[in-house]
């Protein structure tokens, strides 16, 4: 009864990497160390809905048909496209995003990933601003204060704080929780919140307000602050921000309060700005705290590949970049896309009603294990391996650490890797043909 | 009686544990609902478990109702997925998101009952 140890979570962006698996007769029978969100990865493959075979649909139906018909389908799609999308793939392996950008390429294709609709304004900020970050090796093993901005990892991310921030044991911070300040900004009472040493409880949309006051003190100027900002009462805008000079490291993590809420990216940037004052005065850093397992990786594979981290328009034959103008729901949205390719990723599920309107109009290739509610718009229908289970692949965590993930057991799918590149040999055929 | 609400989804650990299971009941118990604290379920004379209907300029949505204390007064939460985004805006103010939390929306009780993920998806099609 083989079981590996150290196998890393393909979920979300903590990417464990101490889990481990108990295999029997293929099949995962055990799961240790894993959170609620890693045992239904690891444990849901054998209980989800598999999509078992490739599909295609005529009359209205999703119908099953044979891999290379799947595939001529979904190259004729792509070929007969003038404005393709390609979107997601940050579910899967940094190999497999190379090949998607490959694919993209050839096609002429505008690729985005799923920091579209997450921690795209991060990456707009950083380009902006910068983002004096650190690995979370050095978070555990330093941070005595530690923010959470606009984020719930009870919920998101459950095992960050126990093993890389609040509650973690290390170097310089061998008391753990009791040796950490531990802050929570939000716009409700979150289950993370009710673990800080204090919450901040701020009006929605409001964030930029609050981090530029912060900043204002930090550099000496708290004279300008009114009585209540962001509906924070001055004391403790002043209380925190004190709390931030005196720390021998600070950490802020943020989320999708920060880059969903008003002033989006301009949050990010304010915050970078923070970060730059507080090192005036101590050490303090900031980290995305990313939710896709690997789209932390998709951004670096992108960026050295093309030079920009999403939503990257090849039409013009070579990387263009503006993601107000070429960001997947800006493209739906202004029904500009004839045709899209969407792996890893389930926009159906998790864009804004305007943009899978479009979706539902045009030609859909689907790339992923699972059915999903992208499979009830997909015309074209490819199952693939799960990527830390099936098949083994590059991962890079969310402080932009490279992980290897495992392949646990055999499977009969194809991975995403091998999928894009009988795509993008097929495309090159129909090309040559034409 | 209706309420005026500022909308925002999030993730849930629930919801997480069902992004490869979409197609399970477990995914509609998941995200199916809309969250008010109690005082606002009383203004709209609404217990758990009963539909509401909430309607922004981009949409209308039917979801189960649900109390969390920890909600101010006048925020909604219904978590990340396909009820959400039914209401969300799709509006990226130039820089790519769509705005995913901060939606003035309305909320009442309805005689509907929420709409299964195919059903919901279903609509899109024939729009």
């Amino acid at each position: 009864m083989p079981v590996i140890k150290d196998a890393v979570c393909s979920l979300c962006g903590s990417l464990c990497d101490d889990i481990t698996v108990t295999v029997e007769d293929n099949k995962i029978t055990k799961i240790e160390n894993a959170c609620i969100l890693g045992q239904s990865k690891f444990v849901g493959m054998f209980k989800h809905d598999r999509i078992e075979t490739p599909m295609i649909r005529k009359d209205g139906e999703l119908v099953p048909v044979p891999y290379e018909e799947a595939i001529e389908a979904a190259a004729k799609i792509l070929v007969n496209s003038r404005r393709t999308l390609s979107y997601g793939w940050c579910s899967t392996s940094c190999e497999a995003v190379s090949g998607a950008i490959q694919l993209a390429e050839e096609t002429g294709s505008v690729i985005d990933s799923t920091a579209n609709v997450c921690h795209g304004p991060t990456a707009l900020a950083a380009q902006e601003k910068g983002a004096p970050s650190a690995t979370l090796g050095e978070i555990k093993n330093r941070a005595d204060v530690i923010i959470f901005w606009g984020c719930n990892p009870v919920h998101a991310h459950p095992r960050h704080m126990v093993r890389y921030s609040s509650f973690s044991k290390g170097l310089f911070t061998e008391k753990g929780r009791k040796g950490r300040k531990m802050i929570v900004v939000d716009v409700r009472k979150t289950d993370t919140a009710k673990l800080a040493d204090s919450y901040i409880e701020i009006e929605q949309g409001s964030d930029l307000l609050l981090v530029t006051a912060l900043r204002s003190i930090v550099n000496g100027h708290e004279d300008v602050i009114p009585e209540t900002i962001a509906g924070v009462p001055k004391a403790e805008v002043l209380e925190l921000a004190e709390t931030l000079k005196n720390a021998k490291f600070v950490c802020i993590f943020f989320g999708m309060g920060v880059t969903q809420s008003r002033s989006k990216y301009k949050n990010g940037d304010a915050m970078s700005s923070l970060i730059s004052d507080l090192n005036q005065h101590t050490k303090a850093v900031m980290i995305g705290m990313r939710g896709h397992y690997n789209v932390t990786g998709f951004g670096q594979v992108a960026t050295w590949e093309t030079g920009f981290p999403m939503a990257i328009d090849f039409s013009k034959g070579y990387p263009y970049y503006n993601p107000g103008e070429t960001g997947a729901n800006d493209l739906l949205v202004r029904g500009e896309p004839d045709a899209a390719i969407i792996a890893a990723a389930d926009p159906g599920a998790h864009f804004p009603q305007k943009a899978i309107r479009h979706l539902a109009k045009i030609p859909v290739i689907q790339i992923d294990p699972y059915a999903n509610p992208t499979t009830e718009i997909a015309d074209v229908v490819i199952p693939s391996a799960i990527v830390g289970i099936e098949a083994e692949g590059t991962a890079y965590r969310m402080d932009a650490i490279s992980l290897r993930m495992k392949k646990l057991i055999e499977s009969k799918f194809k991975t995403d890797e091998e999928i894009v590149k009988d795509l993008t040999a097929k495309v090159r055929e129909l090309k040559r043909g034409a | 009686m209706k309420i005026k609400a500022n909308l925002i989804s999030g993730r849930t650990a629930d919801q997480g544990a069902h992004l490869e299971a979409k197609t399970h009941k477990g995914y509609f118990d998941a995200c199916a609902y809309c969250e008010l604290n109690s005082a606002d379920l009383e203004r709209l004379g609404a217990s758990e478990g009963d539909s509401l209907k909430v309607t922004t300029e981009f949409g209308e949505v039917v979801v189960f109702a649900k109390a969390n204390e920890g909600n101010p007064e006048g925020l909604a939460f219904i978590p990340m997925g396909p009820w959400a985004n039914a209401v969300l805006s799709p509006d990226t103010h130039g820089c790519g998101m769509p705005g995913f939390k901060g939606v003035p929306a309305e909320i009442e009780v309805t005689d509907e009952k929420p709409l299964e993920m195919k059903a919901l998806m279903r609509k899109y099609l024939e729009d």
